[in-house]
């Protein structure tokens, strides 16, 4: 405990630290240090280069060179802020404390927990931590992807390739929609007797009138979708054998990409600001957990009402958070935030569908804005889905280019 | 001028109440916070060029008046129009005013 009040220490350099360099956390020290130069920002992120996500299915297509999916730390580094490529093993919210693995311990005024996702290991029955060695999820972008690339490379025609889809809330909402997409986008031109399997814990999903209607024109009887209600739900997985079962079949695809059920990264449980979801609640003007004072969550960890857990989302958060933040400090009120979403899916490399969103805050929840967002249209021309494919890429160039550039 | 009171209250402790607080941040939208979103997808960068045009330093009237096409569909697009219902027209003139001025 200090001996002085704080008010004593009014006039000190603020510290903010940040846990997880992503999206989210990258984008807050950033913006946090142009709103507020006095402030002293140390990010800890595990890893010293980041791997992106979005696109990573054009990857395991044969689409992308991994290496367009690479970000190092050097321009956030160059704004001032230290980055640790450390992790982060506790947190003592009384004390306003961070401890490193090394043992280190970083004092903050404010916290801000962004640590994307952690995988809840064997919620589906054989899928424990190694499994993913042998069955890859590839739900966390970098080794992963190149895994589940090599299998499907390795795959001979007229193989099974399984993508088993957890029930919501999940990282990315469209995107085992979009790798099923692509993959059969992939085996239509290199391997076209083969087949995708998607195994769903869901009755629906995020543009699924647009991806339907996609798949029926660009891969009739290449691609099935399984619902929860007709047994799609994956029950049991034996990671050794590389078998799939579900209430009704046990199959034993070429293939098999399990997408796990998933909760906020360890880190937030550990700070206290997790719930019994395993996602973090916040207040959605500030983003500031309502478990525990002076830490803020943003991005896929946070629970953000209608907004969905995606990249563009956790960009948009870590502004209006790094806003708040720099307001807070100051002892300011927070203006009221207004924030967007849109997610691409790519249903082929040419042929881009989108959904969009707007939100504001309404009896405490982030809520979409009546009238405004949606989706593409159910009818449009090629022109207009190619336009989407390019828009798709232009997001993805922009945003990696203003959190890691 | 703004007339500051000092209250002496229970325990000792002295507090200083400003007779006008700047309230105005609490009321206002922060153009920084309505700008957010959009430069995800219209990069501020120089040095970038996308296929998604930039919108720094455009005349406002032209973003007040692109915006407003977008939000009856006047003008054609694939994704601003369901952005651009969104947000106000209030809050669209603010938005043309921060980005005309962020040359």
């Amino acid at each position: 405990m200090p001996l002085l009040p704080r008010g004593a220490f009014a006039q000190a350099a603020p510290k903010v630290v940040i846990l997880g360099g992503g999206f989210a956390g990258a984008t807050v020290a950033r913006f946090l240090r142009r709103l507020d130069p006095r402030v002293e920002a140390t990010l800890v992120e595990t890893n010293a280069t980041f791997t992106a996500c979005p696109f990573s299915n054009d990857v395991l297509a044969g689409l992308r060179d991994i290496r367009d999916q690479r970000f190092g730390y050097q321009a956030v580094r160059a704004e001032g802020i230290v980055v640790m490529n450390v992790s982060a093993t506790a947190v003592d919210p009384q004390a306003r404390q961070v401890r490193l693995a090394d043992g280190a311990i970083l004092p903050y005024d404010r916290l801000v927990v962004a640590p994307g996702i952690d995988f809840r290991w064997n919620a589906i029955p054989g899928y424990g931590e190694t499994a993913a060695d042998r069955m890859p999820h590839a739900w966390k972008a970098g080794d992963q992807t190149l895994l589940l690339r090599r299998q499907l490379e390795g795959m001979a025609d007229g193989g099974l390739v399984v993508i088993a889809v957890p029930a919501n809330p999940y990282r990315c909402p469209p995107g085992p929609y979009e790798r099923a997409s692509l993959i059969a986008h992939y085996l239509k031109t290199q391997k076209p007797r083969s087949k995708v399997l998607v195994l769903d814990a869901k009755d629906s999903f995020s543009k699924q009138p647009l991806f339907t209607a996609a798949w029926k024109q660009l891969y009739p009887g290449l691609l099935e979708w399984v619902p929860l209600s007709q047994g799609g739900k994956v029950t049991a997985v034996d990671p050794n054998t590389g078998t799939v079962s579900t209430d009704f079949e046990q199959y034993k695809p070429a293939v098999a990409n399990n997408i796990p059920p998933q909760q906020a990264g360890r880190i937030a449980e550990l700070a206290g600001v997790a719930d019994r979801t395993g996602w973090c609640p916040i207040d959605p003007v500030t983003f500031e957990s309502r478990l525990q004072r002076n830490i803020h969550v943003v991005g896929d960890a946070a629970i953000a009402g209608a907004m969905p857990k995606s990249a563009f989302a956790a960009n948009a958060q870590a502004k209006v958070c790094a806003v708040a933040v720099a307001a807070l400090l100051r002892g300011r009120t927070p203006s009221e935030p207004v924030l967007v979403n849109t997610c691409y899916s790519l249903v082929a490399p040419d042929y881009g569908i989108s959904v969009a969103g707007v939100y504001r805050p309404k009896d405490g929840q982030l809520t979409d804005v009546e009238g405004a967002g949606g989706l593409s249209p159910l009818q449009a021309s090629p022109e207009t889905r190619a336009l989407e494919a390019q828009y798709a890429e232009a997001w993805y160039r922009t945003i990696t280019d203003e959190v890691f550039g | 001028m703004r007339g500051v009171v000092g209250i002496r209250v229970f325990g000792g402790a002295i507090i200083l109440a400003a007779a006008v607080l700047a309230s105005s941040m609490a009321h206002a939208a922060d153009p920084e916070i309505l700008a957010s979103s959009c430069s995800i997808c219209h990069t501020n960068s120089d040095q970038l060029n996308t296929a998604i045009p930039k919108i720094r330093g455009l005349p406002e009237a032209s973003i007040v008046e692109m915006m407003r096409a977008f939000r009856t569909g006047q003008r054609p697009a694939t994704v601003m129009g369901r952005i651009a219902k969104g947000f106000t027209e209030v809050e669209i003139k603010q938005l043309a005013a921060y980005f005309n001025a962020k040359k």
